[in-house]
């Protein structure tokens, strides 16, 4: 029986598993539109095509899954292109289906089209113009096999209107056949052995994880490893819930991991900087040594042998020269050189360990992560610990991007994998929201709370509406300072405190706002009214808009400034 | 240990792709995004249906090409990436030269023409047209006497490359 395109793209996304679609509509999608009730799929109608592609990319942080966004030609279509670049730079696996004119039209700067293939090939993983209806499946079933495999990212497929329109028979191809595409996810053995010969013998290892442990799902194995060798383990940002930073004592109360380090780099914890640049050997578990990790990059772990895993052969010895490089998946690496350390554990690794470790709670208890709570206003730090006190362990926590993403890195205690999702690499102001909407799409049931900025929520507010029709209750904390605030303290530090155009004194009253989208709006302006403020919003079901008034000359700290190495910190 | 990019030294590289809409501009969008050289390139089909050799040269100390030959790898559509850094291999380029050829410079240009085994597929009152294939060297050293004598226009086809077959 023949199909129409609008008809095969739906059987597509069905034999692939796919459950929910972020979209809106428009001319070029009307058709798939229109085939839409057809079908058992779930359509959640955001407000921007932005809030789509952070949604699908919220979606699939938190779950694993391909995120799927369906958008029109045009503006549609380049409306997602933030999303599909933030998506691309985190490597998180989406589907970006966008409608294009019809095929005779392409190239005539026709009404809404854009060459969408050409603007997104640089932050794609891959990208599709269908010509042919007979092609679509295979495209599609193609578009699903690059997304999750491999380094996962975002492929888009545009669609012109007449493919859909035009019909064929419906045939999914079982398998995928690409020649040029064959990552290796095994690691080569050899190198597993070289890796653990050199951990062998270390005296001052450091685990330096990244998102890769996330995306392989190698957070039970980097626990074991680390355990197994003593060895501290410092994260990424993305890197964050990749080790449980507290652990629980026997009377509920949690305190750090004695072999966290917490996250290095830019804005990480004087220990684990300290620990980065004195090591001997430096173990990157699915990292790439982002320039806002390594600061100065010729005095980035000067005194350490390098062991790189990644899946992405192309992040080895990029920025630093790597001793022994094992590409492959993380989760399966680990597994490997665990079984090599279980086979011959090291002899008397407490005594060998103990200086090392000793040096680490040294540096912990001299420079701790502090502030002090203290006066009329409130501490942003405190709102996020506090969140940390009150969320369920189960929580998903998304930010902006700027000091709320910070701080929240610094003082949310994260524990569990794909419970922090935040734009690491691109830095995107505005995906907090609906990446939270995508997260409680997938899981209606946890509480999903948005760590905001006054500034960065205002860059995707709109999808408030979203939240709210699609009774999607995340929770929005909002660290109001009155400031574009990570951009202030730089011009504090670095631009003479000339504060141009960084103070927001002008914005809307966001109770006022929540209350206006249907939403519920609290305010806390005093150290005392955070607690009572939050544990409302935690027990309310409905999406909630937290108003925090914090301090708002307060900084991030430690930081290393830009080009600095990362032991030169500033510490207050 | 940190790594610069200095302008190195040149290198060819080959790359066998699959022939799909848009796939050069993914090569050359992967060289001017990464800031990678590209000195010249050449792109053809090959004699499997569907897959386009192309062929470029390219400037960087060994860790830009090591980089540029695994961004290249990880593109897609590229099938097989050809690296001659430790291989031998034959590489060869055509120019069309249009030269000022007077009456009292003709002579000389054919003369030119006949050292260098090259052939002249042109001619006008006061021009011809020379076609010349050779490597680096012999284009650089025709182009240089014929400058002499008064080049009005060069059309090269950058350099094509294969792998020398092994003797045993």
């Amino acid at each position: 029986m023949k199909l129409t395109g609008a008809q095969i793209f739906f059987e597509c996304l069905k034999k692939e598993g796919v459950e929910v679609i972020f979209g809106f509509p428009g001319g070029a999608v009307l058709d798939i539109y229109h085939e839409m009730p057809n079908h058992p799929i779930r359509h959640i109608l955001v407000r921007h095509e932005q809030g789509a592609a952070h949604m699908a990319d919220g979606y699939a942080r938190a779950t694993g899954k391909v995120g799927v966004c369906l958008v029109t030609s045009g503006p549609g279509a380049t409306n997602t292109v933030t999303g599909i670049a933030t998506a691309y730079m985190d490597s998180v696996p989406m589907v970006i289906f966008t409608g294009q004119v019809p095929t005779p039209l392409i190239g005539n700067d026709a009404f809404q089209e854009v060459d969408i293939v050409g603007i997104t090939r640089p932050c794609t993983k891959h990208n599709y113009l269908v010509k042919d209806v007979n092609d679509l499946a295979r495209i599609i079933r193609e578009a699903f096999y690059l997304a999750r495999t491999g380094r996962p990212g975002p492929v888009l497929v545009d669609l012109p209107k007449d493919v859909i329109q035009a019909s064929t028979e419906f045939r999914y191809p079982k398998a995928v056949h690409l020649r040029g595409y064959r990552p290796t996810v095994e690691p080569h053995q050899g190198q597993i052995h070289r890796a653990w010969e050199l951990l062998k013998t270390a005296k001052r290892p450091v685990l330096y994880a990244g998102g890769g442990v996330i995306i392989s799902s190698a957070h039970k194995e980097l626990l074991r490893l680390a355990e197994m060798l003593q060895a501290p383990v410092t994260t990424t940002l993305m890197g964050l819930g990749g080790f449980p930073a507290v652990i629980k004592k026997e009377n509920g109360e949690r305190v750090l991991h004695p072999l966290w380090l917490g996250m290095l780099g830019m804005h990480g914890t004087f220990r684990a900087n300290m620990a980065v640049q004195n090591c001997d050997v430096l173990f990157a578990i699915g990292a790439r040594f982002d320039d806002r990790v390594t600061g100065k990059i010729s005095g980035f772990a000067p005194k350490a042998k390098i062991i790189h895993i990644d899946v992405d052969p192309t992040s080895i010895s990029k920025n630093v020269l790597v001793d022994i490089p094992i590409v492959g998946d993380c989760k399966k690496a680990l597994q490997r050189l665990n079984e090599l350390v279980e086979k011959e554990p090291i002899e008397n690794l407490e005594e060998i360990r103990f200086p090392w470790l000793d040096q680490i709670r040294q540096w912990r208890e001299t420079y701790p992560l502090a502030y002090k709570q203290e006066g009329e206003g409130i501490k942003p730090q405190y709102v996020v610990e506090k969140i940390f006190e009150l969320a369920s362990e189960d929580a998903i926590i998304t930010t902006e991007v700027g000091q709320n993403q910070m701080w929240t890195a610094q003082y949310f205690h994260f524990t569990r994998p794909r419970t922090l999702l935040t734009s690491g690499g691109l830095g995107t102001m505005g995906y907090g929201l609906p990446a939270a909407i995508g997260a409680q799409v997938a899981f209606p049931d946890r509480l999903v709370i948005d760590v905001a900025g006054d500034g960065s929520i205002q860059m995707n507010i709109q999808e408030m509406m979203t939240a709210v029709c699609n009774d999607l209750p995340v929770k929005i904390a909002i660290l109001n300072n009155r400031f574009l605030g990570m951009v202030r303290q730089w011009q504090e530090l670095f631009y003479n405190k000339n504060y141009c155009a960084t103070c927001l004194d002008a914005s809307p009253d966001f109770v006022k706002l929540a209350d206006a989208y249907g939403a519920v709006g609290l305010r806390a302006t005093k150290p005392e009214d955070v607690e009572p403020v939050l544990r409302e919003a935690f027990s309310t079901r409905r999406p909630v808009m937290m108003d925090f008034w914090v301090n708002p000359e307060e900084g991030v700290y430690p930081m290393v400034p830009a080009g600095k190495e990362i032991s030169e910190m500033l510490l207050v | 240990m940190s790594m610069t990019r200095p302008n190195g030294l040149k290198h060819t590289i080959g790359v066998l792709v699959e022939n799909q809409p848009g796939v050069l501009s993914r090569v050359a969008g992967l060289f001017s995004g990464r800031g990678f050289n590209i000195e010249s390139l050449t792109v053809a089909e090959t004699n499997e249906p569907g897959l386009s050799r192309i062929t470029l040269v390219t400037t960087g100390d060994q860790h830009i090409l090591e980089q540029i030959i695994k961004q290249l790898n990880k593109l897609v559509n590229v099938i097989k990436v050809f690296d001659f850094r430790d291989t031998e291999f034959v590489e060869r380029e055509m120019a069309l030269i249009k030269v000022r050829a007077e009456q009292h410079t003709r002579a000389e240009v054919l003369r030119i023409v006949d050292i260098f085994r090259a052939k002249v597929v042109d001619v006008s009152p006061h021009f011809y047209t020379i076609e010349v294939t050779g490597d680096d060297g012999k284009i650089q050293a025709i182009l240089e006497l014929l400058g002499q004598i008064g080049i009005v226009e060069v059309a090269r086809t950058g350099k094509a490359a294969l792998a020398r077959a092994k003797k045993h």
